[in-house]
């Protein structure tokens, strides 16, 4: 399995915090976009937007990145701190 | 990773907390027992009763536990590759901050005060865009009052860039 979590707007437009998906469906950062954005219209809008980030392991990574199970992958908005 | 420093515990250096701090302590911290430096730059961050014209009455902090240190870890270690810096600190707090609070501190020493100067600023523009944290702030505007999170600014984008 494939932990993935979302965060700040992302997370409230989804009202999703976290899932899990099967790493069977899925090779990289980009995949997992595009399975999620299958869910409905509203998934959809919100994967489509260019400026998305990811992390895979807390890492920051594009959307090539290859993914395996047991990895944790987030998605979250351009991030505001300090 | 080559650090100058062999007793570096880059877990001491960086501070993800609710509760404030106090910038007379954080001093006195990077000067205890340090007499090889003669340079000590500290930064704060607080919050501001304005945003892009708009009346903020509260800001609340959302981050990544666990990405967030990992990513301020990076950002010290990428620092201490470029300048001959001494002791690092890293505060960053989360959770709901009212007006006048303060948000964010980096304290930087080192021999001589350019690399306190430029590693503070450099650590501060990176934690900008490559720290995972999210600012919602609360705005009251004629009685009414609103929640929003805050875009992403492209001048912090562009600033960070200026260091590679």
């Amino acid at each position: 399995m494939i932990k993935i979590v979302f965060f700040a707007a992302l997370r409230e437009q989804l009202d999703c915090a976290e899932l899990s998906i099967t790493a069977d469906d899925v090779k990289t950062v980009d995949d997992i976009k595009q399975l999620l954005s299958e869910k409905n219209e509203q998934w959809q809008q919100t994967f489509s937007n260019a400026s998305l980030l990811s992390a895979v392991n807390h890492d920051m990574v594009d959307g090539g990145q290859l993914v395996k199970a047991g990895d944790e992958v987030a998605f979250f908005p351009p991030v505001t701190g300090g | 990773m080559s650090n100058k420093m062999s007793d570096v515990n880059t877990a001491e250096e960086i501070s993800i907390q609710t509760i404030d701090f106090s910038l007379a302590d954080e001093v006195a911290l990077l000067e205890q027992d340090n007499l090889t430096d003669g340079a000590i730059v500290t930064f704060t961050g607080r919050v501001r009763n304005n945003n892009n014209g708009n009346s903020v009455t509260t800001l609340t902090l959302e981050h990544y536990p666990g990405m967030t240190e990992k990513a301020l870890a990076k950002i010290i270690t990428q620092a201490r590759e470029r300048w001959n810096i001494g002791r690092v600190k890293v505060i960053h707090r989360i959770g709901e901050l009212a007006i006048g609070d303060q948000i964010v501190f980096v304290g930087v020493t080192s021999k001589h005060r350019h690399d306190a100067f430029a590693a503070n600023e450099f650590i501060m523009d990176y934690l900008k865009v490559k720290a995972p944290f999210w600012k919602k702030e609360r705005i009251s505007d004629a009685g009414q009052t609103s929640e929003s999170w805050l875009d992403a600014k492209t001048t912090d984008t562009d600033k960070a860039g200026l260091w590679s």
